[in-house]
């Protein structure tokens, strides 16, 4: 069945998951449901102690078994020792057939993949994967199916009971004999849990996993005891040098530089700009060199931001600091800058829901003016790819890409035109991520191109100094220096899924093929 | 014509390609490694035997290892690597096989 983005699902995925097809953004606006709730095992006696010695006992005491669906977030980003450390206790335990239900999963992960082509892992559900995990799906090792799904669809799945979480295990930077995690502190400081909450709130079991334990009470609490059945003190949950990293230097090149100056000036002129605008941005060189050169103009002309919203850098907290910013929303710090930043009273945590699910009474996404973002391929359709590779392999993560795309008043997507030979511009992505009707502006080095269905945009740049552009027009810039490049070879078996951010099937991933030269 | 030094020319940089060409078996023998094999292999190969086809080479192993290059960085190379081969690097036919 054809959905609204023109991708062929087939229909034996539209059996097999129960889905429907993606309708466009606003199908589910006023749906009604009832939300699901974890089984919970009360704890009234107070002799009890919730610590348990390792990871081993802990999943004993959790009653794992074949089958079981564990949730784990991704705060310590390539940093993370916790999937690897519960995933090798499972497997020891001889274990199969295992969910894994993460925020996000990244090359640090890569040990896993033995897992998956012996059957401990059959499914795995993520906003993405990198390294060899994404390989592995794509050459079809992982015997289900890899469902890709957003910051907000993750909490989304959860809150319907569509993805039930039996354990979720929950790295905590700190935490107390009785459960209270915090990711302030101690030796593997990731500023936030918000990925984890919903974990904490929906999963029937929850261990929190820390390296620092501290004396009751760890308040002020970012996940509560009330939530947490065990906890596990081992010598470190990550890598505190691949948690947070230093604060990017700004980028010196130059062809980013530019791009990052057509961003602002179109920010600038654009009707949103103006006193209690809200920002978000992302952590690519031109992103951040374009939040650094919006912050100049808007001291300039005395334009104040109401919010910014983040995936937080250097840049974004320094806004607050020089007192250009009311507060920041945080559900990711990317640097010590960033987790620095959270102790400042102006700079509140999040959860990914608050953030992002579509299926609550209303997130922050729905408030944003701006949103900048960044992504491995743009269509003509001004369909966005950012999970699967030009050369047919998984290899990126929806993170919040489709929820401030949806939800932004102005939705911009910087791109070179090239990278390497190839064009970032083309006629049909590889795999649809983020629907055109979501993605508003295109900025690349060799112009920009403003999305027909956004007249008024259109409209309020007609006298504005910028290289405008159609998208066709920079698709054909693109096939001139490169050639028009060919489909990739994909075989028959669909290996994952983009779902839309209501749980509709954007598009399928299929099984990467050999290339074979063609026969002439 | 025939190749009978090997020779070798280009990197391994994002964006060029290394050619290497060595005495073939009677015919083109084309090994191709690419970044962007998928959807420019074919193309690759086009670009490939119709540069060796100028150059009058009918007689070769090649060996291409590809980050992404251009049609005109692989013709280049591919140039570069025969006339290395050949021993020639004067009175190179600018206009004439080299087009």
């Amino acid at each position: 069945m054809i959905n609204a983005v023109g991708r062929e699902i087939p229909e034996e995925i539209l059996e097999l998951t129960g889905k429907e097809v993606f309708h466009g953004n606003h199908y589910f606006d006023g749906y009604e449901y009832k939300k699901d709730g974890p089984n919970t095992r009360c704890v009234i006696n107070s002799n009890g102690s919730k610590l348990v010695d390792s990871i081993h006992d802990v999943l004993v005491k959790c009653g794992i078994r074949d089958g079981m669906t564990l949730g784990f977030h991704h705060h310590f980003r390539e940093g993370d020792y916790i999937v690897n450390m519960v995933m090798e206790e499972v497997h020891k335990m001889g274990i199969r057939d295992i969910t894994i239900c993460a925020s996000s999963l990244g090359k640090a992960h890569d040990p896993i993949v033995p897992y998956i082509e012996d059957g401990t892992i059959t499914n795995i559900q993520s906003s993405g994967v990198r390294g060899k995990i994404g390989e592995a799906i794509s050459t079809g090792k992982l015997k289900g199916l890899a469902i890709m799904r957003s910051h907000g669809g993750r909490v989304r799945a959860i809150e319907t009971g569509e993805t039930r979480i039996d354990i979720a295990f929950i790295g905590t930077p700190t935490c107390d004999d009785y459960g209270n995690c915090r990711g302030i502190g101690g030796k593997s400081d990731c500023g936030v849990l918000s990925y984890a909450m919903v974990d904490g709130d929906y999963a029937d079991k929850v261990v929190a996993i820390t390296d620092c334990l501290v004396p009751f009470p760890n308040f002020p609490a970012h996940i509560s005891m009330t939530k947490v059945d065990y906890v596990v003190v081992v010598d470190a949950i990550g890598d505190p040098k691949k948690i947070a990293t230093g604060a990017a230097k700004p980028t010196t090149d130059q062809r980013k530089l530019m791009m990052a100056e057509y961003c602002t000036q179109f920010v600038v002129n654009s009707p949103y700009f103006k006193d209690g605008f809200s920002y978000q941005t992302g952590v690519g060189g031109a992103s951040i060199a374009s939040t650094i050169s919006l912050a100049k103009i808007m001291k300039e002309r005395g334009i104040r931001m109401r919010f910014g919203v983040g995936g937080l850098t250097k840049p974004m907290c320094d806004l607050l600091i020089n007192d250009q910013v009311d507060c920041l929303l945080d559900t990711q710090d990317f640097d010590l800058s960033a987790v620095e930043s959270v102790k400042n009273l102006k700079h509140f945590r999040i959860s990914a829901g608050e953030y992002a699910d579509p299926f609550n009474k209303g997130a922050v996404v729905n408030k944003l003016d701006f949103v900048i973002l960044a992504a491995l391929e743009v269509d003509v359709h001004f369909n966005c790819n950012v999970v699967v590779g030009s050369d047919g392999m998984i290899t990126g993560a929806q993170g919040g890409h489709p929820d401030t795309a949806a939800g932004a008043k102005c939705s911009i997507v910087i791109a070179p035109l090239l990278q390497g030979r190839i064009p970032a511009i083309c006629t049909d992505v590889t795999t649809v991520t983020t629907p055109g009707e979501s993605v508003d502006v295109v900025i690349t080095d060799y112009g920009i191109a403003i999305n027909p269905r956004r007249q008024d945009l259109i409209e309020a740049m007609k006298d504005v100094d910028l290289p405008f552009k159609t998208i066709e027009e920079l698709r054909d810039i693109a096939y001139s220096i490169t050639g028009e490049p060919e489909k990739v070879q994909f075989g028959d078996r669909v290996v994952g899924i983009i779902e839309s951010r209501d749980g509709t099937i954007m598009d399928v991933v299929r099984e990467i093929k050999p290339f074979e030269f063609r026969e002439d | 014509m025939k190749i009978e030094r090997p020779a070798m020319a280009g990197t391994l940089e994002s964006s060029d390609c290394q050619v290497t060409v060595e005495e073939g078996e009677g015919k083109v023998e084309l090994t191709l490694e690419s970044a962007v094999i998928n959807q420019f292999g074919n193309q690759i190969r086009k670009v490939t035997l119709e540069t060796l086809h100028n150059l009058g080479i009918d007689d070769v192993r090649i060996t291409i290892v590809d980050k992404g290059a251009l049609d005109c960085t692989i013709k280049a190379r591919i140039e570069g690597a025969v006339y290395r081969s050949l021993g020639q690097k004067e009175h190179l036919p600018w206009g004439g096989a080299i087009r």
